[in-house]
């Protein structure tokens, strides 16, 4: 796989993020701020949104298994998942903790599913934070020129299977320079 | 980015040194992330008690903005403490918050606060802020 097929293919996820919705401005905020004194600026807020992310879904899952339900406990653990997704434009992550937010103060997690159709009751499934580990490949990339826009197009349908995870087994990371 | 070059003048005035807190470390690097690209010169700790502590011994800091929602002490908690102080009282804060609260922010503005942004904080919202209260 040279070079510009991979570049292609990598601009086509980033696109797909922000067209399904995965994504929002915010993201391109983070992206503005990184400049030759900060040049690792979005990798290094995802590492630490990841890694946050880690610790809350964990603290979450246990919550989760207590009984009787600790609505109030769960609530500011979601409250905390929305706020750094928001923070990093996580959009889609946002609004499913916006939606298992309401399900707690309803005091109801009867029928909550999450985007994929688990049967899991944590919001913002764990295939969301496997897109988001592609990120530092993203950021690594140099600015969307209009030669790449037109390849893109044509390479969608590939990144839309990378992007589904089907080959996610061949993902392997960015490449350390 | 827009940097705030005309504050530094021709090193006439030292760069401003804002203190941001904010229990949560991605919101803590984006804040921080903000306020280095318009130049200033920043300290970011994780609570208030910690931001109460560097107060105690930082003479110089130019603003101070704050997560409102933050365990054992709040953002309003520590602006009170803030405004209470003599020492420190003249120190504008600024409160940050992910709920758009209109009591929460008006009891904040009428402790003190010079604004209240929303999250997430974007840049232009930190430039706009500075350049009006760090002239």
């Amino acid at each position: 796989m040279d070079y510009t097929n991979l570049r292609r293919q990598i601009i086509s996820m980033k696109k797909s993020l922000f067209d399904q919705g995965y994504l929002d401005e915010q993201f391109n905020q983070l992206e503005e701020l990184q400049d030759d004194s900060s040049p690792n600026f979005v990798e290094e807020v995802v590492a630490l949104f990841l890694k946050d992310s880690s610790r809350l879904l964990t603290n979450i899952e246990q919550a989760l298994e207590k009984y009787p339900q600790d609505f109030y406990q769960l609530d500011s653990l979601v409250h905390q998942f929305k706020g750094s997704g928001s923070s990093i434009g996580a959009l889609r992550m946002k609004n499913e903790c916006s939606m298992f937010k309401a399900h707690c103060n309803d005091r109801n997690l009867e029928g909550y599913r999450t985007l994929d159709d688990s049967s899991s009751s944590i919001p913002a499934s764990h295939s969301l934070l496997e897109q988001l580990h592609l990120i530092p490949w993203l950021t690594q990339m140099p600015p969307v020129t209009p030669e790449d826009e037109e390849g893109a197009c044509h390479s969608e349908a590939e990144a839309g299977d990378i992007f589904s995870c089907k080959h996610k087994h061949q993902i392997k990371g960015p490449v350390s320079t | 980015m827009a940097s705030r070059k005309g504050l530094g003048g021709e090193g006439s005035a030292p760069v401003p040194h804002v203190l941001a807190v904010d229990d949560s470390s991605v919101d803590r690097a984006v804040i921080a992330g903000i306020l280095r690209s318009s130049q200033f010169r920043v300290t970011a700790v994780d609570s208030g008690k910690r931001a109460l502590e560097l107060l105690g011994t930082e003479p110089n800091v130019s603003m101070i903005i704050t997560d409102y929602w933050m365990p054992e002490m709040t953002g309003y908690e520590l602006l009170k403490k803030v405004k209470e102080s003599s020492r420190l009282k003249e120190i504008p804060v600024v409160i940050m918050s992910s709920e758009n609260v209109p009591t929460r922010i008006n009891r904040c503005l009428e402790e003190g606060a010079e604004d209240f942004l929303l999250k997430p904080v974007r840049p232009v919202d930190v430039s706009r802020l500075c350049s009006r209260v760090l002239r």
